[in-house]
């Protein structure tokens, strides 16, 4: 029972490893008792609002306050200036990359509240805090701020065309940063050697994470302590801590406690350190009272970091056979107005890497153009950078087998990586430490009954519909960690994770976790972890997460790396406990440690019937008379960081099926089928609800949702739920979730992670069904979202050709 | 101005302005804060409760239009002993939540809906929350929650 990663299939315990156990968490949820920060009230509590800017990129020449501080309930209105005078740093920039021929990442200031300029939609230009939110948003509207209102730049292709307005006056073409990756000398050798060349020019389109728990913050200060405190919906609490009080507030680290309780999901968008942290965090300590922000959904679209944004150019070289010879990609990708905490990191150093895919490509070459823009920041969002880099893969793949003549499961198999190559090196920096690709592409296609798509296809065009099937194969690097190679890819800091098992004096315990829940199941699938090895209930077992006086230190929950990372640093610490409570039992049972066996949850003499229950040995270590002082401790509670050898690799094939309506351009998506080898897995259930939870959201990418900009004014055009369409209940087809495992090499649970895959396979695998459904009118490619407008347009722009062949 | 109403089976009298909304009231003024705020523009259904018994978008009720109704919010829908409402235990039971916070709403949703189409099928549990939005779960766990929580409310009546 000590090894769970060997044993998965043969589930014994009901809260172990292998179980479909119902969550733990769930009964606070359903019963309307979670604690989110906006349910926080403290005494004495103020409300702000933040006054945004109406223009993508001005000059502030004045905020006159005087009309909104005399409001009734208004306590003060806090400027730039304010934060300035108090000398309040810029927000941080945390992986920053480095260019072409050595040359640094830009960082320009991106102060919490603006100072002189105002550079998207949105950017905070004064914060007013009354004593209740009414009062603050009223005042708010009072607060006068003239502009001089600027020239802005949008899109990206805009924002590198010579005489583009500037984001920043000292960085007058608007590149933050140029970067490569590949050998450009081989790629363009392999190009001149190619029996045939693919292309694709295309956008990914820029998204809004939209968590249904808008963000929040509430600052409070303890003038008898001196101790700050935030509570804020954050993915990783501890690195706001770190980044806000050490580069922003310049708060010692032992005076500041930053608070995550429940968080209403964050996709990405709640990982980074945000303005509104600082502002409240600083705000408190003026007022000498909390300061409580919460953010409404229409200040979300415009103040929560946005995703993708990419256009790119790309060409694949292939020989006479269907082999891929090389990959050249070229992509511009936004930063907005400023670079958040992850900005730069995403395109680039989780994008490129993955251009290789699961394919045996020998050459690829990629080139990243980061530029600044007049609109909100963006960073990462669920799949973060691989989504972008499946999605130029594989719609090439499907454009270069159609072109090819060569049938799009076949183009697949012939290029990828056999099962027996691993650990196989890609020309483009990563190690894939294990995978079956193959195995799950063949898997998924006998699932969506590939081979019988033509009867389908026929039956649909009887109704007068267009169908199509998708097929996408993807990798995803994952488990973010590990910190040697992340450091040297330009990350400011480590990327373990940490645990600490707590045992109590009765045998129960309580796991401080550094990784943060906010959805994925945590507190059922640690629990279930340590339920497995130390062979004790899940209801006896407590997770704590999201409290940095609690918890000592964690990097939170991003890039798939709660279990790989974090699950990991558990399986060492609860592998410490035992490894103590084996010497315990050793002297109450008067035998040597050697001896000593743990298994069920009883430690016990080899080979003899002497034994002594894990809750008496946790007795013993907290009422230590019959107890080996001289040698050992007191006490059980063991803490374990873990810092992986390399990034987890989950990969898979993802099929999908649409019917199109001509007449209307209506996508309808019929099936959703996936094969996913995504290492060891704790908890079925868990697995497939974060697998079907990101196939829809991917869905949403392609089919619905777009985040649109005016090109002139920058004004978010898509600012709302009734502008910004999301997926909803009707719009889902049923998804099939199946795994093809592989177990990771290197961690101790085989674990690879399963949070991203569903947004990072989905888009490619639903726009290469709906080309495939117009492919008869010879489209190549469509942009996402494809919506009912965009596809009606392919088909009538070409002409009377849109009915389905019967 | 001071309203009376049923809330969760209790009588309250509560002192509201004109624009107070019924989200607000219950949140701020009498701390029931299960019912959660999500959008703006009564999109999204996280804050959705039961006014005489059938779900409202209670982020854009005012709270002056109560006087005398009976008002559920999440935090009276399981037992007083604490018992799950049906529909809540079929959301445990088939993972039909994630991060829990356009749970509460869901659920209110989900059993008016059912108390309407006592045995649904799939697409019309789906258009049944079609006012709700869930970013987590992909809806497929919610529409099944939905099936089986009115399969066990027909069981129980």
């Amino acid at each position: 029972m000590n090894h769970p990663a060997e044993i998965e299939g043969a589930v014994a315990n009901p809260t172990g490893i292998g179980a479909s156990m119902r969550r733990k968490e769930d009964m606070r949820f359903l019963m309307g008792r979670g604690n989110y920060v906006a349910d926080i009230k403290l005494p004495e509590m103020t409300y702000g609002a933040f006054v945004r800017s109406p223009h993508a990129h001005a000059r502030i020449v004045s905020i006159d306050k005087s009309a909104a501080l005399a409001m009734p309930g208004v306590i003060d209105v806090l400027t730039g200036e304010d934060m300035k005078a108090d000398g309040v740093g810029s927000l941080p920039c945390a992986w920053p990359v480095v260019g072409k021929g050595g040359a640094p990442t830009k960082e320009p200031p991106h102060p919490a509240i603006a100072q002189g300029k105002v550079r998207y939609v949105g950017d905070a230009v004064a914060f007013v805090i009354a004593e209740s939110l009414h009062q603050a948003r009223n005042a708010a509207e009072a607060v006068a701020v003239e502009y001089d209102v600027l020239p802005a730049v949008v899109g990206v292709l805009d924002a590198i065309k010579p005489g583009a307005a500037a984001v920043f006056d000292d960085i007058p073409d608007n590149v933050c940063v140029d970067w490569e990756l590949g050998d450009k000398h081989a790629t363009e050798a392999a190009f001149k050697k190619a029996a045939h060349i693919a292309r694709i020019s295309l956008v990914n389109n820029r998204l809004v994470g939209n968590p249904m728990e808008p963000r929040a913050a509430i600052g409070a200060f303890d003038r008898a302590r001196g101790q700050h405190t935030l509570y804020t919906t954050s993915q990783f609490p501890h690195i706001v801590k770190l980044l806000m009080g050490n580069f922003v507030l310049n708060i010692p680290q032992h005076k500041l406690r930053v608070v995550s309780p429940d968080v209403g999901g964050g996709f990405g968008v709640k990982q980074f350190h945000y303005a509104e942290e600082a502002v409240v965090t600083w705000a408190a300590k003026r007022l000498g009272r909390p300061v409580k922000w919460v953010c409404d959904r229409s200040e979300g679209f415009i103040s929560d970091a946005h995703g993708r944004d990419h256009v790119t150019e790309a060409e694949m070289a292939l020989d006479e056979n269907g082999r891929f010879l090389a990959l050249k990609v070229s992509t511009i990708a936004n930063m907005g107005g400023y670079l958040s905490t992850f900005g730069p990191n995403i395109p680039t150093n989780l994008y490129g890497p993955l251009l290789a895919g699961v394919y045996t490509t020998p050459a690829i070459y990629c080139e990243v153009k980061a530029v600044f823009t007049n609109t909100v920041p963006v960073d990462a969002y669920r799949g973060a950078g691989r989504p972008e880099a499946t999605f130029v893969l594989e719609r090439l793949v499907d454009v270069a087998a159609s072109e090819m003549g060569i049938a799009k499961d076949e183009i697949r198999r012939r290029n990828m990586i056999p099962p027996n190559a691993y650990p196989y090196q890609t020309p483009v920096l990563m190690e894939y430490d294990s995978g079956d690709p193959g195995g799950c592409l063949e898997k998924a296609l006998a699932k969506a009954d590939w081979k019988g798509f033509a009867k389908r296809k026929a039956a649909s065009a009887a109704k007068g519909k267009l169908r199509g099937i998708g097929l996408c194969t993807y990798i995803e690097a994952c488990g973010l960690a590990p910190s040697r190679i992340a450091i040297r890819l330009g990350v400011r800091g480590g990327l373990f994770e940490s645990a600490a098992v707590r045992v109590h004096p009765t045998g129960q315990v309580t796991v401080l976790m550094g990784s943060h829940n906010h959805g994925q199941g945590h507190e059922t699938t640690f629990a279930q972890i340590v339920s497995e090895k130390l062979s004790i209930p899940a209801e006896n077992i407590e997770i704590v997460f999201g409290d940095t006086d609690k918890v000592q230190f964690g990097l939170g929950t991003y890039g798939s790396r709660s279990l790989a990372v974090g699950g990991s640093a558990l399986v060492k610490a609860t592998d410490k406990v035992i490894a103590k409570g084996k010497k315990i039992a050793a002297h109450m049972l008067e035998a040597a440690d050697t001896d000593i066996e743990f298994a069920d949850g009883v430690f016990s003499v080899a080979g003899t019937d002497r034994n002594k229950s894990f809750a008496e040995v946790a007795l013993s270590a907290h009422f230590p008379v019959d107890y080996p002082l001289e040698i050992l401790e007191p006490g059980l509670e063991e803490q374990a960081f873990y810092d992986p050898v390399n990034f987890t690799f989950p990969c898979g094939a993802h099929i999908a099926e649409v019917e199109i309506d001509p007449d209307t351009g209506v996508v309808e998506l019929l099936s959703y089928v996936c094969v996913d080898d995504i290492g060891t897995v704790i908890n079925p259930m868990i697995v497939d609800g974060q697998i079907t939870g990101g196939v829809v959201q991917g869905v949403g990418q392609a089919l619905y949702e777009d985040c649109v900009y005016d090109p002139e004014s920058g004004q978010l055009l898509s600012g709302s739920f009734m502008d910004y369409c999301m997926p909803r209940a009707d719009h889902v087809p049923p998804v099939s979730v199946e795994t093809h495992i592989t177990k990771c090499t290197h961690n101790p649970l085989g674990v690879k992670g399963c949070g991203e895959l569903g947004t990072i396979g989905s888009p490619a695998t639903v726009i290469n069904a709906v080309v495939d459904a117009l492919s008869h009118l010879g489209v190549s490619h469509i942009d996402m979202p494809a919506s009912p407008h965009r596809v009606w347009r392919v088909i009538n722009e070409a002409g009377g050709a849109a009915r389905p062949a019967q | 101005m001071l309203i009376h109403f049923t809330l969760n089976a209790k009588p309250v009298a509560v002192d509201v302005a004109p624009h107070d909304l019924l989200a607000d009231v219950v949140r701020e003024k009498l701390g029931l804060t299960g019912t959660h705020v999500g959008c703006d523009t009564s999109q999204c259904g996280a804050c959705v409760v039961h006014i005489d018994g059938r779900s409202v978008k209670s982020c854009s009720t005012l709270a002056v239009t109560l006087e005398g109704a009976n008002v559920t919010t999440i935090e009276g829908l399981a037992s007083p002993s604490g018992q799950l409402h049906p529909m809540q235990q079929a959301f445990h039971e088939q993972h039909g939540l994630q991060c829990g916070f356009c749970t509460p709403g869901m659920v209110m949703s989900a059993v008016d809906f059912a108390t309407r189409n006592p045995n649904p099928t799939a697409a019309e549990a789906a258009a049944g929350i079609e006012g709700n939005f869930c970013r987590c779960t992909g809806y497929q766990n919610i529409v099944k929650s939905v099936i089986a929580g009115a399969a066990a409310m027909r069981a129980a009546k």
